[in-house]
């Protein structure tokens, strides 16, 4: 249980920042001032901050499509963020990425990915050169429920596992990969049972309780930090937007989008804290304030901010 | 100067790259105590530096390049030993959307000094699992090196550079030359061979051919062949690195003869050959007197009988019929 009261608060502005900036990105893809697609975190937020909290500033993280939580709960800047979805110069991949490649490596920030699965062997890569380089750095690699059944889980896990890496797999199992229940997909109830392939501890626990997250989490980083390898936590969460902006979410049933709305993890945290006398109601409401402040002046930082010049698109390929 | 073998030059580079920068290290299958790598060019570096920097892995081609990637982006110097080129295609994710496009999709932050080294080429027989060259596909990827040194010199002086070098570069060990008795000269002394300028292997002013890895022996030999029978003077270009291209030496050579051919052990559809073919038309026309010919693999996967494959491989005898036809 976490008791410092600063970390708390750290915490619970972190889950609002998120949420509210996947609401005004919501609200900008749909009137069309973001072009392209966005992949909406909202639902999730206590897996990213419960687990980024455990974390130290020079650790790394690998993060995915969804992966604008994973950013935030690191420490990225919603304004530089909110920049690069528009396509502006400013913004953290200077216009070239978008909301799928955000990347910021001076906060450990390794990227989000395009490709379902795709930072997996690159996350062991991270955890492989903080063992070389003699350092006690860990790498948490984020990854959803469908990336599991992919290829490239089961060789960088079983490499990560041989070579005693120090990598933390968070599982954000959120029920669908696209529009595809992974019920319908894998045959495991948990996947974290998918650890026992791989001689490595694995846990299963309730994703939108951000106690919980950061309590498992941080016995896993631990391990890692001690050099005792790998560990795969999974984290039993909801999706509240569809796959990308706009999906109509045919695939859902009401009355179980209704049950995890019941949970979403952000009143409960807020619930908690009150409870436990972190903050009052009115401090509450004062953070969830100035979060709404800092997205609009992130959004307004980001329309005013110039598109980089046309022909900057053939820079950057070689260093 | 002493003559090393093609598999002694390349032993070499990565034994003095190793000792030179702790931050490098291999990764790949089979490469330590036992075999030193399938063809043995790496014996003799895993009783030098052990196995934290000559890293056995499973045969998990996916997770070694992928590991590569993240050990670069965070400070070390990996080289990523895939065997085959021809195993590209499992771990292809990798290679296409992943070490390639990552510097330029994140803003130009990051630096991935990886050298994915494999072998590659026909001519022993492997059939259509274990020959490819695979040039023309790789150089239609932005951001890749690609590296196909022909001579244990250029193998030694361009493995080091790659390995230097801080963008992702491929490798190609040619086998057959890896196998062949072949020697050359190779200095004692350290050297590195810039990559994007080729090597003007015979110097020649009536035809101009280009050729890649195997193919320069055979775009030799077909030029001694030539100079006895007609008094022919053939010069051969090697590029040595396909990305970047020396474009300036080909146009150079063409200016001089007039006239080009471009041997290359691949598919002719889409190969390396097709793409000097269509710079040296775009940008170097007025210097042509005759029609640009190639002289590729068939568009047919790779044959594994000898005689098959020796009919699919380019040979000196194709290479003198397509001269005769120009000149």
């Amino acid at each position: 249980m976490i008791h410092e009261k600063k970390k708390l608060l750290d915490m619970y502005r972190l889950m609002v920042r998120i949420r509210t900036f996947e609401e005004r990105v919501l609200k900008e893809v749909s009137a069309g001032v973001i072009p392209g697609a966005a992949h909406l975190y909202a639902g999730q937020e206590a897996v990213a901050v419960g687990a980024c909290a455990t974390l130290r500033n020079d650790d790394f993280i690998t993060s995915t499509h969804r992966g604008h939580g994973h950013l935030i709960a690191k420490g990225a800047k919603t304004e530089l963020m909110m920049a690069e979805l528009f396509g502006k110069k400013a913004g953290y991949n200077k216009g070239k990425g978008g909301s799928m490649h955000i990347t910021a490596l001076d906060l450990g920030i390794m990227g989000a990915s395009g490709i379902v699965a795709g930072m997996i062997g690159i996350a062991a890569g991270a955890a492989l050169s903080a063992q070389m380089r003699g350092t006690d750095q860990v790498t948490i690699c984020f990854l959803g429920d469908g990336a599991t059944n992919s290829g490239r889980f089961h060789e960088a896990v079983n490499l990560a596992s041989i070579w005693s890496l120090p990598v933390v797999y968070v599982i954000e199992n959120n029920l669908y990969g696209e529009s595809t229940p992974i019920s319908d997909v894998c045959r495991l109830p948990n996947l974290s049972d998918r650890a026992a392939a791989y001689a490595i501890p694995g846990k299963t626990i309730d994703g939108n309780d951000a106690f919980a997250v950061y309590e498992e989490v941080a016995k896993a980083v631990a391990r890692a930090r001690k050099g005792d390898g790998p560990t795969l936590v999974e984290c039993k969460t909801y999706r509240h937007y569809g796959h990308f902006c706009g999906d109509p979410q045919t695939y859902k049933k009401k009355e179980e989008a209704d049950e995890w709305l019941k949970k979403d993890p952000i009143p409960r945290f807020r619930k908690q804290l009150i409870q436990m006398e972190a903050f009052t109601q009115d401090e509450a409401n004062a953070i969830d304030g100035e979060m709404k402040a800092e997205l609009d002046r992130a959004v307004k930082f980001a329309a005013e901010s110039p598109y980089p010049a046309p022909e900057e698109a053939l820079e950057d390929v070689y260093a | 100067m002493r003559e090393l073998t093609y598999s002694q030059a390349i032993n070499e580079a990565y034994d003095e790259e190793m000792k030179r920068d702790p931050s490098v290290f291999i990764m790949g299958e089979d490469i330590g105590q036992y075999w030193g790598a399938a063809f043995g060019e790496m014996q003799g570096l895993y009783a030098k530096y052990g196995p934290k920097r000559i890293r056995e892995t499973p045969i998990s081609e996916t997770a070694i390049l992928g590991s590569a990637i993240g050990a670069a982006a965070t400070g070390m110097r990996p080289i990523a030993f895939l065997f085959f080129v021809d195993f590209l295609g499992v771990c292809w994710d990798e290679i296409w959307n992943q070490l390639t496009p990552m510097r330029y999709m994140f803003g130009g932050k990051a630096k991935l000094p990886v050298t994915i080294t494999c072998y590659s080429g026909a001519g022993i027989a492997n059939a259509a699992q274990h020959s490819k060259c695979g040039e023309g596909i790789l150089m239609s990827i932005p951001g890749l090196k690609i590296i196909t040194p022909s001579t244990p010199y250029d193998a030694k002086g361009l493995l080091k550079s790659a390995i230097r070098e801080d963008n992702p570069t491929i490798y190609f060990v040619n086998k057959f030359l890896l196998l062949s008795a072949l020697q050359g000269p190779v200095p004692e002394e350290d050297y590195t061979i810039p990559l994007g300028v080729a090597d003007i292997k015979r110097q020649g002013k009536d035809v101009t051919v280009v050729a890649l890895g195997t193919m320069v022996h055979r775009a030799l030999a077909a030029a001694e062949t030539l100079q006895k029978q007609r008094g022919l003077s053939v010069e051969v270009v090697d590029p040595r690195t396909m990305v970047p291209l020396d474009k300036q030496a080909i146009y150079e050579s063409v200016k001089k003869t007039g006239r080009l051919v471009i041997m290359d052990e691949e598919p002719k559809t889409g190969s390396a050959a097709a793409e000097i073919a269509a710079l040296v038309a775009e940008e170097a026309f007025d210097y042509l007197d005759a029609p640009i010919k190639r002289v590729c693999a068939p568009d047919t996967p790779i044959p594994f009988s000898p005689p098959l494959e020796g009919f699919w491989m380019p040979s000196e005898q194709k290479l003198i019929q397509a001269i005769n036809e120009i000149t």
